[in-house]
């Protein structure tokens, strides 16, 4: 009985943290990072929903791209036409992970950067902004544009 | 040649602004919404203006009244005052902001017990009192004792914050003029505040919306009334100097 309710109480305790997935580390080579994070296998239809979505990676907000069913898309940062035939998928999915690494003072977000490093996260976003699984599917998406 | 042109242009001061002259967000405004503010019977704010004005005229708890001392409808008080908030205090050995101000009077004249800041009574004077400065130019003095504020609400402005990792001056000094969204970007000034946000139909403070900022950011806002948002609020009246007070202003 005791240890029934003992296995309860820890499953309680898990959960929150089985909700977040853990933080992956990932590697630069050469400007590129060359390993899908967690080995994952991105989906380009998928990726398309999280480049559009508000709430996910509002990558229109910004640039520009081939998604016309959105009719304004930001003009502030260079339009994504023919990226995938520019950068090599490492490539792109270091701009995502972090694209500080490339340029410091720019004002795009890194969107798989080790949460620990934010200044003054809100407790409700104190995670990696996108997922691996959701990185790996814009990479996968980005690189259809050619 | 080539490497002499590309070390003389890496010799040229970065851009860092994309502006030298303030502009009003009033400018980057649709029209419907500019004739909105320019219009009083239309503009939502002027309820709070009207709703100041019998606060003004109130008495306090010991009978005397804002009004007592500052004239009817506020007569004696100089635009030219209001727009040099916030000014320098030697009492509080800081800045002290209009709002402060206000309170500070509140309770020292009219035996009042004091609000918290941005309590709505509170945010209803001062946009009562601020728009009685309407079109008069911001002329925050930040060369004598508040230059450390101005400071250190400059530095504030430009950290980067949240789990977007942005500052404020990454939006409203380097993207001004081009569009988030369906949005252009504006220069950010304070000029309007306590302005009606569009977003929720009521009068925001600049506190408050500064809090707003910190949210979009996913940051982790500071409170109203905090010593870095009154550092902030130095830095960017100062920043917007010369530009007319429009409160209450219209904004998204």
């Amino acid at each position: 009985m005791k240890s029934t309710a003992f296995i309860f109480l820890s499953c309680l305790l898990m959960a929150p943290l089985a909700a977040e997935e853990a933080y992956l580390p990932w590697r630069v080579d050469n400007f590129a990072i060359t390993q899908p994070l967690g080995g994952l296998r991105g989906d380009a239809a998928r990726g398309r929903e999280i480049v559009a979505s508000r709430e996910r990676g509002n990558c229109i907000s910004c640039h520009l791209l081939p998604i016309p069913e959105h009719p304004r898309h930001g003009t502030l940062a260079p339009p994504l036409f023919g990226v995938g035939a520019r950068l090599s998928a490492g490539e792109l999915r270091l701009r995502v992970v972090d694209e500080k690494l490339i340029n410091p003072a720019t004002i795009m977000p890194a969107f798989y950067r080790d949460p620990a490093r934010y200044n003054r996260p809100h407790p409700d976003y104190a995670t990696t902004i996108l997922s691996a699984q959701e990185v790996e599917d814009v990479v996968a998406y980005l690189v259809t544009l050619r | 040649m080539k490497s002499v042109v590309c070390a003389v242009l890496l010799l040229l001061p970065a851009p860092l602004l994309a502006w030298d002259k303030p502009v009003s967000g009033y400018a980057y405004l649709p029209e419907q919404m500019q004739a909105m503010q320019d219009d009083e019977f239309e503009n939502p704010g002027i309820y709070a203006v009207e709703e100041g004005s019998a606060l003004f005229h109130a008495p306090g708890y010991n009978g005397r009244s804002c009004a007592g001392c500052h004239g009817d409808n506020g007569s004696r008080l100089d635009p030219k005052a209001i727009a040099r908030y916030p000014v320098y205090s030697a009492v509080h050995q800081g800045p002290l902001t209009l709002q402060q101000r206000i309170n500070d009077c509140r309770e020292r004249h009219l035996d009042e017990f004091p609000h918290t800041y941005d309590e709505p009574e509170l945010i209803t004077l001062e946009t009562y009192v601020r728009h009685l400065a309407r079109g008069e130019q911001v002329n925050v003095d930040v060369s004598g004792p508040l230059k450390p504020w101005y400071d250190s609400g400059k530095a504030l402005y430009h950290t980067r914050i949240g789990q977007l990792d942005m500052s404020c001056h990454h939006c409203h000094d380097r993207y001004v003029d081009l569009r988030l969204r369906d949005q252009v970007l504006n220069q950010g000034h304070s000029n309007a505040f306590p302005a009606l946000r569009m977003q929720t139909g009521a009068i925001s403070s600049l506190h408050g919306k500064f809090r707003d900022c910190y949210a979009t950011l996913r940051a982790l806002p500071y409170e109203v009334g905090s010593e870095e948002f009154i550092a902030l609020e130095v830095y960017l009246n100062a920043r917007g100097n010369g530009l007319p007070i429009e409160t209450p202003g219209i904004r998204r």
